[in-house]
């Protein structure tokens, strides 16, 4: 059925020409539109600036926002300066949602990055699906947004839950022994997170003595933790992010847990290892990006750049992401000449980021099946204090490829079907 | 299983013991002014900020001296400029004001300190636990008590024996009849709010050493409050007091057998207290309607 | 005719003469139609709200969990029951409405400031049964997997799925159905009774009237609005999320219902309309959004506690 089979009797165009007089009032009025024509390109961004997940989302967004910098200073995209507009999803799906609604249809984006909440990111990838926009989540975890969810559009910087428990799980087997006992939040992404570790560590032969799925949000840790300790494990492994990472460290190092279990987990960010104390900085982890790399190239620039605009402070992997998703749509774009969503999703598969971009040792590409970004895990031990820079809380030990970590695309449940 | 449960019961009241601090303020104001303050959370997020920013210079029992007397100047000015001209009319825009005040120090604190979380070191010899088997027990967290039993005791004190706490009690049962014997109800009130936000303040700077800070943290912590104080009985700081035990103790050993319902347990406590006894555990008949 | 009615009936006609050409006015002016959408259920949801406070004179602070549970209603029919619109709607009116009715029973004896904290936490209740309840709910993540379907009237099909005008006309639709009925109970006896409620509980008494009765049907009247504005919600997200639920949410609506003029039957959609709009606009130019909208609700308690329709009808008068 075509869309036109409902709507008022009366001539649309005359209310048009109405409504352009109502346009005088347009300066007074805070939707003020800027001339058409030579317009620039515009990247349309919904991350969530306000609630718990503003540190990472902030971070994403400065990334982004120098991206465009360098963008426009090498020429912009098919000639045109590249314009980033910034929407915030106040870490709420509806807002979200009517957000991206927005910049598609008033601002009219041509691309789309975000969100770092997953249930969000899933939930704009069915707008911009919708409405034909090429997408790529910057920082949303969870599996199934490059796995049974997937879609033509949609491509995806980060890790998938199973590539960061696929990283590190090896490792914590060999050091640390094989009963494990968890803390998981309580949502999709802890539960696939959950998931994805135990199916390592049954391959590799270990036993799961507990799980204590932990609201989010939880700031007290401390009947979950005598519950752990009760079970008597090798290996507790903190799969909780954010402010619950922060305080579940805390009390594990105040109650005196790590000298008696280890302490592991799989996704450790800068933002959380800066709000713990000296003292709880410990633990075996992956980070998805880390800033010390000696001798790789860009990445030294990307740290003075990303300072000037950070306090003085060196760029996280939340930097890295959005830095990537903006590049990633620039360099596509320019490559393939056009702003064809179909057609510039097409090229971005299997498409491989250069060094300037990827800024890191291994091969970086987008992967064709299911659009997954196929970039390194980043294996190593959290520090109290950093010895070169206050803000070195990390020490790498591997970086391991993507093509490592990720599951084969026929074990990721995506099949993409493309528009006809 | 009954190490266990010992354990779960001596945890929930310590946490219980934080929900109490937040609750008394929460129900002093409550109960003299008829404010639901929301900006509460927002007030115990002042206090910690205060306490952060400070520590480095005095340390942290500076801090804990200072920030809840800076977060009771601040409440005070609040009341002053903002509530004072609310007093009497319904309390539907009181309500609505520190709902929309809590969205400002929200913001404000992420403008000023930024949106990640910030540590606070609290001294060495407190971060410690007592031992081995009681390993949750540490230093701090019964500091922690020791406080919250202090400051309890110093207010019911205050309450009972000295003039402006007889007036607080005289005004939240009959105010009319209180400022008909010519006692000054606004300075009653002003006081009565500042030691309401001072408890608050105190509350921040002891969940800044426990918990570290972040902008968003006072609301989670509101809502615990609120239902010490119905299940507690409205009007009732005993029941505030014990209201705040029981759900701590509540969520503490709902923990153990049914996580995903430790939050919920509480809200669930509360509405078989509402079902069986509608004024609340200690609430006195004709408060609550 | 008296000349107030005809007044009135003007100022009714170019209401809905405004709804009704939203489409065509919003966007030549900056907006954009899935705006107006919001406007329109956000607004029912308000003036449900209002139902049971501007003309009760109760408050409820924990609305949105009827709300919400509409939305999950709405989704969770579409998801796993039938894919029809008309269904999802009325489901989750009635999950909404129900719920409402029997927590309403618990309530009706409480008053004021007490009734406000008691409806916040049962509200919570809600919210944390959606959050937790995973399985079912999708938790945090919010329920997806649904979509609003096309209707089918046999003549014509609406495609109300990917054609955004005709989706806000749907709503709009749906919006006078609702607005029709809440105004028809106001003029009934009914109604009558309530304003006297609100005017003189004591009085009304007196009168014989079966106060807790009256509110209780009150309120669960306003509560099935309100689901029904949630089943709306749910379609325009095509999501649920127990955010939707929380008690924020609540004093949202609250705020929309006061600053438009709790008293006027059309002010809480006026209030949503400049709720939204300025949410809308602020928290794109400016990350401290907040600040903003706080100031806005310290403003208008301060100064126009009698709402924008109340304050320009002062102004006249």
């Amino acid at each position: 059925m075509s869309s036109q089979t409902f709507g008022p009797k009366f001539n649309r165009r005359t209310l048009v020409k109405g409504a352009a007089a109502l346009g005088a009032f347009q300066v007074a009025s805070p939707f003020l539109i800027q001339a058409r024509g030579e317009t620039p390109i515009r990247l349309g961004m919904v991350d969530p600036l306000t609630g718990v997940y503003a540190a990472p989302a902030g971070n994403e967004v400065m990334g982004a926002k120098l991206a465009v910098e360098h963008i426009n200073a090498k020429g912009g995209i098919l000639g045109r300066q590249a314009e980033l507009l910034v929407e915030d999803s106040a870490n709420d799906v509806g807002t979200g949602v009517q957000k991206c609604r927005k910049l598609i249809e008033r601002d009219q984006v041509s691309f789309i990055i975000g969100d770092v909440n997953s249930g969000i990111a899933a939930a704009i990838a069915q707008v911009t699906n919708e409405k034909k926009i090429l997408h790529i989540v910057s920082g949303g975890h969870t599996d199934s947004i490059t796995g049974k969810d997937c879609k033509w559009n949609v491509f995806r910087v980060c890790n998938t839950t199973r590539m960061e428990a696929n990283s590190v799980c090896g490792v914590l087997f060999k050091k640390y022994g094989k009963k494990w006992h968890f803390i998981t939040p309580d949502y999709a992404f802890g539960h696939t997170l959950f998931d994805a570790c135990t199916a390592d560590l049954k391959k590799l032969g270990g036993t799961v003595t507990g799980n204590e799925l932990t609201p989010l949000g939880t700031t007290d840790f401390s009947a979950y933790l005598i519950k752990a300790r009760a079970a008597n494990p090798d290996v507790m492994i903190l799969l909780v992010q954010g402010s619950d990472m922060i305080n579940c460290l805390k009390q594990i190092v105040q109650f005196g847990l790590n000298k008696q279990i280890h302490v592991a987990g799989t996704q450790q960010e800068l933002e959380s290892l800066a709000g713990l104390p000296p003292e709880a900085r410990i633990g075996t982890w992956m980070f998805e990006w880390y800033w010390k790399q000696p001798g790789v190239p860009g990445v030294d620039k990307f740290i003075a750049d990303i300072r000037k605009v950070n306090n003085g402070h060196v760029p996280t992997a939340r930097h890295w992401f959005g830095y990537t998703s903006a590049m990633s749509f620039a360099l596509v774009a320019n490559q393939q000449k056009t702003l064809d969503a179909v057609k510039l999703a097409g090229a971005l598969e299997d498409f491989e980021l250069p060094d300037d971009v990827k800024l890191q040792p291994n091969k970086v590409y987008y992967r064709k099946g299911d659009h997954q970004l196929m970039t390194s895990a980043f294996v190593g031990e959290a520090q109290s204090t950093g010895k070169d820079d206050p803000e070195d809380l990390y020490k790498v030990d591997e970086i391991v490829p993507g093509d490592k970590t990720a599951p084969p695309v026929s074990d990721t449940g995506c099949s993409v079907k493309w528009p006809t | 299983m009954t190490q266990l449960l010992l354990f779960n019961v001596t945890n929930g009241l310590i946490i219980g013991a934080f929900y109490v601090l937040m609750a008394l303020g929460l129900s002093l104001i409550l109960n003299l002014s008829n404010v639901i303050n929301f900006a509460h959370g927002g007030f115990l997020v002042i206090g910690g900020y205060i306490a952060y920013a400070i520590t480095p210079y005095i340390g942290f029992w500076g801090a804990l001296v200072v920030a809840p007397p800076l977060t009771a100047i601040i409440g005070l000015i609040v009341e002053r400029v903002l509530i004072r001209p609310l007093y009497g009319r319904d309390p539907l825009y009181s309500l609505l004001l520190t709902f929309g005040l809590a969205f400002m120090i929200e913001d404000g604190t992420r403008f000023i300190f930024g949106p990640q979380g910030k540590p606070v070191t609290v001294p060495p010899f407190l971060s410690q636990p007592l031992s081995n088997d009681f390993f949750f027990i540490t230093g701090y967290r019964l500091f922690m008590v020791a406080t919250v039993m202090i400051a309890v005791a110093l207010l019911f004190l205050l309450l009972r024996y000295t003039r402006l706490g007889v007036r607080i009690r005289a005004g939240a049962l009959d105010l009319e009849t209180v400022a008909a014997l010519g006692i000054n109800v606004q300075m009653l009130r002003s006081l009565n709010f500042a030691v309401g936000i001072f408890l608050a303040g105190l509350s921040g700077v002891l969940a800044a050493g426990q918990l570290g800070l972040e902008p968003t943290m006072g609301t989670g912590l509101l809502m615990p409050s609120f239902i010490a104080i119905i299940v507690g009985g409205i009007g009732s700081l005993p029941g505030t007091l014990f209201g705040g035990l029981l759900i701590g103790v509540a969520s503490g050993l709902t923990a153990v057998f049914y996580p995903a319902a430790s939050e919920a347990v509480m809200y669930v406590l509360m509405a078989v207290v509402l079902l069986i006894r509608p004024r609340g555990l200690f609430g006195e008949e004709g408060m609550l309607t | 005719m008296s000349a107030k009615d005809t007044r009135k009936l003007i100022v009714l006609a170019a209401i809905w003469a405004v709804l009704i050409l939203a489409p065509y006015w919003m966007v030549p002016l900056g907006g954009y139609t899935a705006l107006a959408t919001r406007v329109l259920v956000l607004g029912l949801a308000a003036m449900s709200v209002n139902f049971l406070l501007g003309f009760t004179g109760v408050l409820s602070f924990g609305h949105a969990a009827w709300f919400g549970l509409g939305a999950y209603g709405a989704g969770l029919a579409l998801k796993f029951l039938a894919p029809s619109t008309p269904l999802a709607l009325v489901l989750g009116m009635l999950l909404g409405g129900l719920c409402g009715a029997v927590l309403g029973a618990l309530l009706v004896r409480r008053r004021g400031v007490y009734f406000a904290m008691v409806t916040i936490a049962f509200g919570q209740v809600f919210y944390y049964i959606a959050f937790q309840w995973s399985s079912l709910t999708g938790g945090d993540d919010g329920l997806r997997g649904f979509e609003r379907q096309p209707i089918d009237l046999g003549l014509l099909k609406l495609d109300i799925l990917s054609n955004a005008n005709t989706f806000y006309f749907f709503v709009l639709f749906c919006f006078a159905l609702a607005v029709g009925a809440m105004g028809f109970i106001l003029r009934s006896p009914f109604g009558r009774t309530m304003i006297a409620i609100r005017e003189n509980e004591r009085r009304a008494r007196f009168l014989g009237i079966p106060i807790e009765r009256h509110i209780w049907i009150a309120f669960t009247l306003s509560c099935f609005f309100m689901g029904f504005a949630g089943a709306l919600y749910a379609l325009v997200n095509n999501f649920a999320d127990p955010r939707g639920l929380h008690y924020s949410q609540s004093g949202d609506f609250v705020m929309m219902a006061v600053m438009g003029g709790m008293r006027n039957f059309w002010g809480p959609l006026l209030g949503a309309a400049v709720f939204v709009v300025v949410q809308d606009y602020l928290s794109s130019v400016t990350v401290n959004w907040m600040s903003f909208l706080g100031l806005l609700f310290v403003l208008v308690v301060l100064f126009f506690p009698r709402g924008l329709l109340g304050f320009l009808q002062r102004g006249k008068a």
